[in-house]
């Protein structure tokens, strides 16, 4: 059974409906990131599970017991906000133990305890500091510190990283990802960073207007996304979405100049190929286009595009031609010597192309 | 003892404790303000007079009410003293606050010069005036002492004039809130507005009247509310000041309404005056409080 | 920019003397009356009678203000103001302490459990600033009689803690309306309830508000004379009420002097408030004026 069970959920204020019948499972020591585009309904999910809102229809449990009445602190859940929620007229050890006190916890228990949490963060020369005096990331550290203290069943975050600059930001993840890695802890993750979600989680679930539009694993999701939506949002650059007509077992889309591209498989998927004859769209990313330096293998089919642009990104380039009226983007590798306005061979990695209804936006297998 | 409560039941409290906790505030609102609205309202349809009387009889006190006299000059007292008040307070303070605003030495003593009447009793302000005002002690006795003979100021004792000398008064009360008012809306504006418009040649004047006034929008449409509602319910003043006086030279409808209720035996007009003095202000702050409200959505 | 800029400098001399000087006239225009009261405070009534009302007095005498203090005639016993200074602190600290209390509880309930209808409620609270209390007088009298508080200093505490609540829960509301709500799910995770959340996390966090609003309801109860005249009876009357009968009684000779002493007596409370703390007042006159 599962440690985290989110059964058919729904929630809505009013007339809006803002999560609709959602499910997602979380096994123990699971780090189950949520991402989305704000308003997707994230952190009403996480809310609802932290109890600070009621769901309207469905279930939570945890370790098979609904948790759906019970009040937040009831249900042994810690959780680090987004704006670290430290309280501004307490210190940091204050902070810290708040927690326990509400619980009546006797003052030496917390003290050693809240002593433990912060040797383990490396804050100890920070307990008598007021929030006010702390930097981002401290404040950041205090904030989990007190999640840690009460030694919750489950942690939840929501954007926790988001009001940190950008090395801040890389570092404060490692070390999230090295909590999970040392407590085992079982973590429920809100993000709008689609890097985030693929660096920290071992489970994602990308939500848009309050529906999971795929859960699955980092992989499962970059590499198999469900529909255009997830394709577009995981992936930085994204997923290139080209419109392209089916005919036989060619996929065909257009130039910049004019002339067509054409893409030869050995065998299309059945959903594919019977659209003989209609525009399909053709999802691939853009490290699946490289220049011929590349080791091309068979599956690959080679063909001169014009470069309009060309971005060097350091330990890649990043081209940028026209297919299919659409800018799409290629990375190639750092020693290219192409340039902008001139025409370069390209490999495109045939197995790594995925294909989508243009109208529905589903995938088509 | 928390979790020996059924977690359903428990739930129910904690979700209805907050409205617990401010009932009674609104219990008292809406005895105390709507409700006594709504009995002033009855009463001012009936005929009551040294006591309330249930009796009805339909507007019958609101046709006495506009065939007064006193009522008539009342309401155009509170139109001249209203529309003076306002546009001299708005106008002075806005002055003020501009000159203020010129990078003054000596700010942080003029500031709160002028706006220390505000934290005094209308009572003692018309005190204060009442006796400079007056011809045989005031200024005008000053200014005679000093030599200069022919001057005259007796509007306090003037019928006709009396009505300014609150306006004085009042004024000499608000202004400097006013000023206050505009000038946190100054240096409210965002300072790269202004560098724009330095870049683009705005001279000082062009700079006021062309960008930071037209900004200060919101501020004077507060100070219009506020001040509005001071004048309609200006009565304090009045009494200490004047009295109304000479004769009913000064009544204003806040001491039309008292004198009528509670030494004139009239409480059905009197009632029906407050009923009307209410509309005057609800017009003015309904409007202004509804769209505040829906703007913070 | 420096050819646009040139001819403010070379007028600017002229210009700043004469901002100078209309900026000090009004110094003079908002403080001549308070001297004029201090100033004639201070002098013997032939002096008042015979000299000039500027000038400052020949004899220095404190006469005035221990007549006004405690011997002058109000009404109709020589009691002077003193008996109705302490009506009024007995009326103002009352009033204050409860109304500023629940207003804090009101902001806090308005802004942080929000409800279905909370906006109305608020909306009726705050429209309860601004009638003219002339609208609940009559309805006002007849329920302190009722419930037996007319004519006493307790039935005007119950007036303005009334009356005095729209702007309270206006004052908590907008500023616990900035306070993050993150801290208040926060302490729920922590397994703070309604109250300890609000005892420990918000009222500590609240002193500046509490001033403002101290200060508001205290210089608003104070300097109340509406309330008072139509309310108190003679010995619940307040210093409001009790200077206006001292100045304007037409018996015997007008003491200027005392009226004068009265009156900077009266004041004195609310003067002090505001020198000591003039930055929190007019924060709430601020407050007070810019809603929502």
């Amino acid at each position: 059974m599962s440690f985290l069970q989110i059964d058919k959920v729904c929630k809505s204020f009013g007339p809006i409906n803002v999560l609709r019948d959602i499910s997602i499972d979380v096994e123990e020591g699971g780090f189950l990131v949520l991402v989305g585009p704000s308003g997707c309904g994230k952190s009403t999910l996480l809310n609802t599970i932290a109890g600070l809102e009621k769901l309207t229809t469905g279930e939570i449990r945890i370790e098979g017991n609904v948790i759906d009445d019970l009040a937040p602190a009831d249900r042994n859940i810690a959780m680090v906000f987004q704006s670290y929620a430290l309280y501004p007229n307490m210190n940091v050890g204050q902070n810290i133990s708040f927690g326990l006190e509400m619980r009546g916890m006797p003052k030496e228990e917390r003290d050693a305890k809240v002593a433990e949490v912060a040797k383990t963060l490396q804050i100890e020369h920070l307990l008598d500091r007021k929030p006010g005096q702390l930097s981002g990331g401290q404040r950041q550290r205090v904030a989990m510190g007190r999640a840690l203290v009460r030694n919750p069943k489950l942690f939840l975050f929501d954007e926790p990283l988001s009001n940190l600059d950008a090395k801040l930001r890389v570092d404060m993840r490692t070390e999230i990802k090295r909590m999970h890695q040392t407590f085992g802890s079982t973590i429920v993750y809100v993000t709008h960073d689609q890097i985030e979600a693929m660096t920290l989680g071992t489970r994602i679930a990308v939500l848009k207007d309050g529906i999971v539009q795929q859960y699955g694993t980092p992989a499962e999701i970059y590499n198999d996304p469900s529909n255009m939506f997830v394709a577009d949002f995981m992936g930085s650059p994204a997923m290139n979405l080209i419109p392209a007509t089916v005919n036989g077992n060619r996929v065909e889309m257009t130039r910049a100049d004019g002339a067509p591209l054409v893409l030869s498989f050995d065998k299309l998927p059945a959903t594919v190929s019977a659209r003989n004859g209609k525009e399909v769209m053709v999802g691939i990313r853009p490290e699946a286009i490289t220049d011929a330096a590349g080791r091309g293998g068979d599956k690959c089919i080679q063909a001169a595009c014009r470069i309009d642009v060309v971005e060097p990104a350091g330990a890649d380039i990043y081209a940028i031609t026209v297919l299919g009226g659409k800018e799409v983007v290629t990375r190639l590798h750092q020693d290219w010597p192409g340039m902008a306005n001139q025409s370069a061979e390209l490999l495109f990695n045939l197995e790594k192309i995925v294909f989508f209804d243009p109208q529905s936006g589903e995938r088509l297998r | 003892m928390q979790h020996s409560l059924p977690g359903k039941a428990e739930a129910t409290l904690r979700e209805i404790l907050p409205r617990l906790v401010l009932s009674p505030s609104l219990f008292l609102i809406l005895l105390f303000v709507y409700g006594f609205i709504l009995y002033t309202g009855y009463l001012s349809l009936t005929d009551s007079r040294m006591l309330p009387s249930y009796d009805l009889q339909g507007l019958e006190n609101y046709a006495r009410l506009w065939g007064q006299r006193n009522w008539i000059t009342a309401l155009q007292n509170l139109a001249i003293f209203g529309i003076l008040y306002i546009l001299i307070c708005s106008l002075l303070g806005l002055v003020l606050a501009i000159f203020l605003d010129q990078k003054i030495r000596g700010e942080g003593i003029l500031r709160p010069i002028y706006l220390y009447p505000m934290a005094l009793s209308f009572i003692v302000t018309g005190t204060a005036w009442k006796w400079f005002l007056d011809p045989g002690l005031g200024l005008e006795n000053t200014m005679h002492l000093w030599g200069w003979e022919s001057f005259s100021f007796d509007w306090i004792k003037d019928r006709n004039m009396a009505i300014y000398t609150v306006v004085i008064a009042a004024v000499w009360q608000s202004s400097g809130f006013v000023m206050a008012m505009f000038l946190a809306g100054l240096r409210g504006i965002d300072s790269e507005i202004l560098k724009a418009a330095q870049m683009d040649g705005a001279g000082r004047w062009s700079l006021y009247t062309r960008i930071m006034i037209p900004q200060l929008r919101p501020v004077f449409l507060s100070a219009f509310v506020v001040l509005a509602h001071l004048a309609i319910k200006a009565y304090d003043l009045v009494i200490a000041l004047t009295n109304g006086g000479p004769g009913r030279a000064t009544e204003l409808p806040a001491t039309f309404m008292y004198s009528y209720t509670f030494t004139r035996n009239q409480m059905g007009v009197g009632a029906s005056s407050a009923v009307i003095m209410l509309a005057m202000i609800a017009s003015i702050i309904v409007p202004y409080l509804y769209a505040e409200l829906r703007e913070r959505r | 920019m420096s050819h646009s800029s040139q001819p403010a400098f070379s007028s600017g001399r002229l210009l700043r003397a004469c901002l100078y000087a209309v900026l000090i006239l009004f110094a003079v225009y908002y403080l001549l009356p308070l001297f004029v009261m201090l100033v004639n405070s201070v002098k013997t009534l032939d002096e008042i009678r015979g000299g000039n009302m500027m000038s400052l007095p020949k004899n220095f005498t404190f006469e005035p203000w221990l007549t006004a203090w405690s011997s002058a005639q109000i009404g109709v016993e020589p009691t002077g103001l003193s008996p109705y200074f302490i009506n009024s602190i007995l009326m103002v600290v009352p009033a204050v302490t409860i109304s500023t209390f629940l207003g804090a509880l009101n902001g806090y309930v308005l802004t942080k459990w929000r409800f279905p209808g909370d906006k109305v409620v608020f909306g009726l609270m705050l429209f309860a600033c601004f009638i003219p209390f002339q609208i609940v007088l009559i309805p006002m009298a007849r329920v302190l009689g009722a419930i037996g508080l007319a004519g006493t200093t307790s039935g005007l505490v119950l007036v303005h803690v009334v009356y005095g609540l729209g702007f309270t829960t206006l004052f908590f509301r907008n500023y616990y309306a900035a306070f993050p709500d993150e801290l208040i799910k926060a302490a729920k995770m922590d397994g703070a309830g309604f109250w300890r959340t609000f005892t420990r996390i918000l009222l500590p966090s609240s002193g500046p508000i509490i001033v403002v609003t101290v200060i508001w309801q205290f210089t608003n109860i104070w300097n109340d004379f509406l309330f008072g005249a139509s309310f108190a009876d003679f010995d619940s009357m307040p210093m409001t009420v009790a200077l206006n009968n001292l100045v304007s009684s037409s018996t015997g000779v007008k003491e200027y002097n005392v009226h004068f002493a009265g009156a900077v007596l009266a004041a004195l409370p609310t003067l002090i408030v505001y020198v000591v703390s003039g930055r929190y007042f007019v924060r709430g006159l601020m407050a007070g004026a810019v809603k929502g």
